[in-house]
């Protein structure tokens, strides 16, 4: 907190408005970029941003976000990329809490054995080759599953989750022992309830993670019908094969401007329709982060615990 | 499920403790500790016989940590072998660190090194202040509303990919459309294209990633500022302190754990730049001074399908990588009482 106690002196306000303008400035370098892009994807072509600063078109078209909505390739990657969030989510979930709360047991025989064979893998890994070539023996190649599985184990995750049930107070299972809870029963009505707030930090990250990762989709997938929403962007972005249509709608409108005819749809530029897919791409993260970030705000400081 | 409910806690009474009359009964001191050890085995089994449903909540985990972290590990053998990818690694045959020989031997790993050697000071120069700056910065902000507004938008690229982020620096750098060459043509430079200037690509990635890191870094910093006790600064304003006095001597040193810490960190992942951003943004002009381990592990095995090479290439940062860690947490701790471990 700065405090009111420190006397002001002109060189104090001189800082305050310096800090203030660096601070803007550097809020803006963030918002601007994101501005342009909105810009862009509803720019016509004559009005897309040009070299310099651009807050405002001339001219606004939704015709890339017609383009966009309408295209096969970005419904199967949002399917696509749903796919690995729900699932892979959910199994995160289960496979964290089922391994916390059974390592939170101090007096569970091999405990130690197996924290510790957790904790070594946050320190040594067999790296990216290893991996992929046990994926291809195993035959998950192109298969939408080896994203969901792959990362579902997580040391971290299961680590902070039993440090956070270790927290709770042991005389409320103490008592339920003596009520004659079964260990199942006690995990349903008392842990699991009580690790709500955990939980939802893990499912908030979890889900992120998800959707923003893309490395895995591309070595574990190839097939285009496949394909996760990030790598489609990435194919807009890297000018590859953005579009599996991209070659066909070249050659119709080829063929189209031969017979004198020029659809309206053939303009709209690449950078709109990049600009339309990015923001979908963005789109629920931007939209939830405001109302979720304490929550991430909260897991870093539960990670920050020791271990 | 049997019912489980008493017992649960190892009660001593519960347990086959022998009484003193057995315990004294033992010829020698080794018997008796054979006697013992043999009990409590006995206990640990029964236990664990009793607590089995815990064993099938571990099994899921158990699997997949097996599966695809250690199948993984055994699987850094093939950097030791000729790899026969129809026999696999136990078909194949020991060669002596013939790959290991030929990575010392490669021009392309020297240069990997040197580059993530020097992304790794460039990053600990700028990349690594950065936030406790922005955390300053903050902290001197009174008016709340302001402060929070900076703090929420500049946590925004840290939800995004590098994929997104990848396109808007491109976009931002663009000839044609970009802001950054104009904002050079408006200080008097000559625009180029920053992209594919070798000269200039470590500056930018350092730049990027450090834009894109520095909001969400400043979380730690103004948790550990929150928890200044404000008695500090009330004693301080008695004794007549100016502002920049206050933070040299009261929040900066309220940093110091959490800053060594961070460090510590940093400094365990020094050959570890994040493939992320340099993948996301590079290309041929640039390899030879941007390129670092994971991108080259990524050509080579991936793209190139050289398992063996890139495998050892990768066991080399990951090894290193962890004696480094290892070393940096053994001086933090003789010096400070703080560490990771």
């Amino acid at each position: 907190m700065a405090n009111p106690l420190v006397r002001v002196t002109p060189l104090g306000r001189a800082f305050d408005v310096a800090n203030y303008l660096f601070l803007g400035l550097f809020a803006l370098s963030i918002l601007y970029p994101f501005w342009t892009v909105v810009t862009t994807s509803l720019a016509s072509p004559v009005s897309l941003p040009g070299r310099g600063l651009h807050l405002w078109n001339d001219e606004w078209r939704i015709e890339a976000w017609t383009f966009v909505f309408k295209e096969n390739a970005v419904g199967t990657a949002y399917l696509n990329t749903l796919h690995r969030v729900v699932f892979g989510t959910t199994l995160t979930l289960f496979v964290t809490f089922c391994a916390a709360y059974a390592l939170s047991k101090h007096n569970l025989p091999g405990r130690g054995v197996i924290t510790f064979l957790l904790v070594f893998t946050l320190f040594f890994h067999g790296g990216i080759i290893p991996t992929y070539l046990l994926v291809r023996n195993l035959g998950m190649i192109n298969s939408r599953w080896v994203l969901v599985v792959l990362p579902a184990i997580g040391a971290f995750n299961i680590i902070i989750t039993r440090n956070f049930i270790m927290t709770i107070d042991q005389a409320m299972e103490d008592s339920a022992v003596i009520d004659g809870a079964s260990y199942w029963r006690i995990m349903f009505s008392i842990f699991i309830p009580l690790s709500r707030p955990v939980l939802a930090v893990i499912a908030l990250w979890t889900v992120v993670a998800h959707w923003n990762a893309w490395f895995d989709g591309l070595i574990y997938i190839t097939d285009k019908d496949k394909r996760i929403l990030q790598l489609l962007l990435r194919d807009i972005v890297q000018r590859l094969q953005g579009f599996q249509t991209d070659d066909a709608m070249q050659r119709l409108v080829e063929e189209l401007r031969a017979q004198g005819i020029e659809p309206d749809w053939a303009r709209i530029p690449h950078r709109s329709i990049q600009a339309a897919t990015t923001l979908i791409t963005i789109g629920p993260v931007v939209l939830f982060y405001p109302f979720i970030q304490k929550y991430f705000v909260k897991g870093v400081m539960l990670g920050s615990v020791k271990g | 499920m049997a019912d489980l409910s008493t017992e649960r806690r190892d009660q001593p009474s519960a347990s086959p403790s022998p009484s003193v009359g057995v315990y004294d009964s033992f010829a020698t001191e080794e018997e008796r500790a054979a006697f013992l050890k043999q009990v409590l085995r006995k206990q640990t089994v029964r236990r664990a016989w009793r607590m089995r449903d815990f064993y099938v909540l571990l099994a899921p985990a158990v699997v997949l940590l097996f599966v695809f972290k250690y199948i993984p590990m055994y699987g850094i053998s093939i950097a030791f072998v000729d790899y026969n990818i129809v026999k696999g690694v136990l078909g194949s045959t020991w060669n002596n660190f013939k790959w290991f020989d030929w990575v010392f031997g490669d021009p392309f790993f020297w240069r990997v090194l040197r580059n993530t050697a020097l992304l790794a000071v460039l990053r600990t120069i700028v990349s690594f202040p950065a936030p406790i700056i922005l955390a300053l910065l903050l902290n001197e902000v009174r008016v709340t509303s302001y402060k929070r507004t900076v703090q929420s938008v500049s946590y925004l690229p840290h939800f995004l990919s590098w994929i997104v982020l990848s396109g808007i620096v491109r976009e931002l750098l663009s000839m044609q459309s970009g802001v950054i060459p104009y904002l050079m043509e408006q200080v008097g430079m000559e625009p180029f294209p920053v992209l594919t200037a070798p000269e200039l690509f470590r500056g930018l990635i350092i730049a990027v990633t450090t834009w894109q890191s520095v909001g969400w870094g400043t979380i730690v910093f103004l948790a550990a500022l929150s928890g200044v006790d404000p008695q500090l600064y009330e004693s301080a304003a008695i004794d007549g302190t100016n502002r920049w006095q206050n933070v040299i001597h009261i929040t900066i040193p309220a940093l110091v754990p959490v800053i060594t810490i961070l460090f510590l960190l940093s400094v365990g992942n020094i050959l570890e730049f994040g493939f992320d951003p340099i993948f996301n943004l590079y290309n041929s002009n640039v390899y030879e001074v941007i390129d670092v381990f994971e991108t080259l592990v990524y050509r080579s095995g991936i793209e190139g399908a050289r398992y063996s090479y890139a495998t050892a290439v990768q066991l080399f940062q990951n090894a290193v990588g962890l004696v480094v860690l290892v070393g940096a947490n053994q001086i933090v701790r003789r010096y400070s009482e703080y560490g990771v471990w």
